[in-house]
């Protein structure tokens, strides 16, 4: 029989601030980490909206970089690594594994993705190249730079001597690096992984690339907090979040027999491709269907069985109608009894943590039973018609939560969680 | 010159992060004071940009210690 899969640790980093509780709770509450960018010049911007992680004295949640990351260890890291080690000091503290045994190291793994990586730092060293030549260029630009780095300075920080392996896949990554992960217990490669995704995106070549693509909200510079609003009439597009979601996964058996305690299980995982357009959803959502159905097949569920969806809903024009038909289709008249929202409409689109903070957020609906809301969600586009959770949470029953990303490329992921101690 | 050490003093505990006691002129950068090879990459360019010389690769080698860097600025720079 397969080992189940249960998640044992959970950590965030994210634009509504640090800690798994506090960010959760800032959710419900309906608060947003969407803000005015002022950490670099805007003005010659179209977009210049973001969801920038919190580091202020007096926010009452602030990611604390100091004490994750020394001035010395910030010279060798990109931001995105930062917020990978913030967010994984949280899950493994929570997990119990910050002083663990030479042995038991050999079988915990890493598997932490991000879509694009250390992009300021490409940025900033591509000036330096041009203005001042190949001698100043630092000998930390590359480890700085790499996605799989982040990987690599957890497993060094912690002596995680498992599998080391970092997802890309744009807006999946989070999604499909959990899933993997998951996988890799279930064959017997780790017992334990830490898993999930970082990005810190938000420079200027990175608002300048994806307005380029006509992918950024633009009409609400002046009203950051209204920006994102998955499947409201007056959408235009996503905003940009920064952050990292890691959780750590391990045998249910190995959990149990150390006492560690266990948030959620994790039930399914499917993938798909759309074969289709490298920015564009399939007009008829048959990526993000096969991606859900293959999820619940995994988990051996029927539509019926899921009450929740975090949904991908980036709040683009085209993505966000084409996601919801595709979630009717296959859930049909399970569709009409469920909850789907975007929390995308509170801390922004993280990109390739996403699917890693939209997971948590899953496990924590589960956890608490209660669905956090669509900001800004006033004047539902047409046919929009399912409960989408509009501008509060709402307590509800979930035995079970499915969340989806889609990414860049048409690559597609969808994750099912549900509480252990239900048949 | 003792300014040219203490201007060394400063950048090497800029950028290795350790006490300043310890950073003694018989300092090793790798043996007393924990940094690896990419550090002293980092603290040779450092050196560069502070004292506005170059310092070419097989001379950058043969800076092991503090004493070294202090050394050769006051041999090369200026």
């Amino acid at each position: 029989m397969s080992r189940r899969v249960v998640v044992t640790g959970m950590g965030i980093v994210c634009p509504l601030g640090a800690g798994t509780r506090a960010v959760w709770d800032r959710l419900i509450a309906g608060h947003t980490g969407i803000v005015a960018i002022d950490r670099f010049e805007v003005a010659d911007l179209p977009s210049r909206v973001a969801g920038l992680v919190p580091m202020d004295e007096d926010h009452p949640c602030r990611f604390d970089i100091d004490a994750v990351a020394s001035s010395k260890d910030r010279r060798r890291m990109d931001p995105f690594i930062v917020y990978a080690l913030g967010a994984a000091a949280e899950a493994v503290e929570a997990a119990g594994l910050t002083d663990i045994s030479p042995e038991l190291g050999l079988r915990v793994g890493v598997q932490i993705g991000s879509g694009i990586g250390g992009l300021s730092t490409i940025a900033e060293a591509a000036d330096t190249l041009r203005e001042r030549g190949p001698r100043k260029i630092s000998p930390f630009f590359i480890p700085s730079s790499l996605i799989n780095l982040a990987s690599g300075q957890v497993s060094i920080r912690y002596g995680f001597k498992g599998p080391n392996h970092s997802a890309v896949t744009a807006c999946s990554t989070g999604a499909h690096a959990i899933g993997d992960a998951a996988h890799m217990i279930r064959r017997g490669d780790a017992d334990i992984m830490v898993a999930g995704g970082a990005e810190a995106a938000v420079c200027r070549l990175g608002i300048a690339g994806f307005s380029a693509a006509k992918a950024l909200s633009t009409s609400y510079n002046d009203t950051p907090e209204k920006a994102s609003r998955p499947w409201d009439q007056g959408r235009d597009g996503f905003v940009m979040g920064e952050g990292a979601g890691v959780v750590v996964l391990e045998d249910y058996e190995h959990a149990k027999a150390r006492g560690a305690t266990i948030h959620a299980e994790v039930l399914g995982y499917g993938m798909s491709g759309d074969a289709y357009h490298i920015t564009a959803p399939a007009e008829d959502g048959d990526g993000g269907f096969r991606s859900m159905q293959a999820a619940l097949k995994s988990a051996g569920l029927s539509p019926s069985d899921i009450d929740y969806v975090n949904a991908h809903g980036t709040s683009t024009p085209l993505g966000d109608e084409i996601e919801l038909g595709a979630v009717k289709r296959l859930f049909g008249e399970a569709s009409r009894s469920m909850s789907m929202s975007s929390t995308k409409s509170a801390v922004g689109h993280l990109l390739g943590a996403a699917g890693a903070v939209e997971a948590i957020f899953s496990v924590m609906a589960c956890a608490e039973q209660v669905v956090p809301p669509t900001l800004n969600l006033e004047n539902p586009s047409q046919g929009c018609d399912m409960d989408l959770v509009p501008l509060t949470a709402k307590q509800r029953p979930v035995r079970r939560a499915l969340s989806n990303s889609f990414g860049f490329g048409g690559t597609n992921a969808s994750l099912v969680f549900g509480r252990l101690d239900q048949d | 010159m003792s300014d040219v050490a203490e201007r060394v003093k400063k950048i090497v505990v800029e950028h290795l992060g350790v006490d300043e006691a310890k950073v003694t002129e018989q300092a090793s950068f790798i043996d007393d004071l924990g940094a690896d090879s990419l550090d002293t990459v980092e603290l040779v360019m450092a050196f560069e940009e502070e004292f506005g010389c170059e310092i070419p690769d097989d001379a950058a080698e043969k800076i092991l210690t503090v004493k070294d860097a202090i050394s050769f600025i006051n041999e090369n720079a200026g």
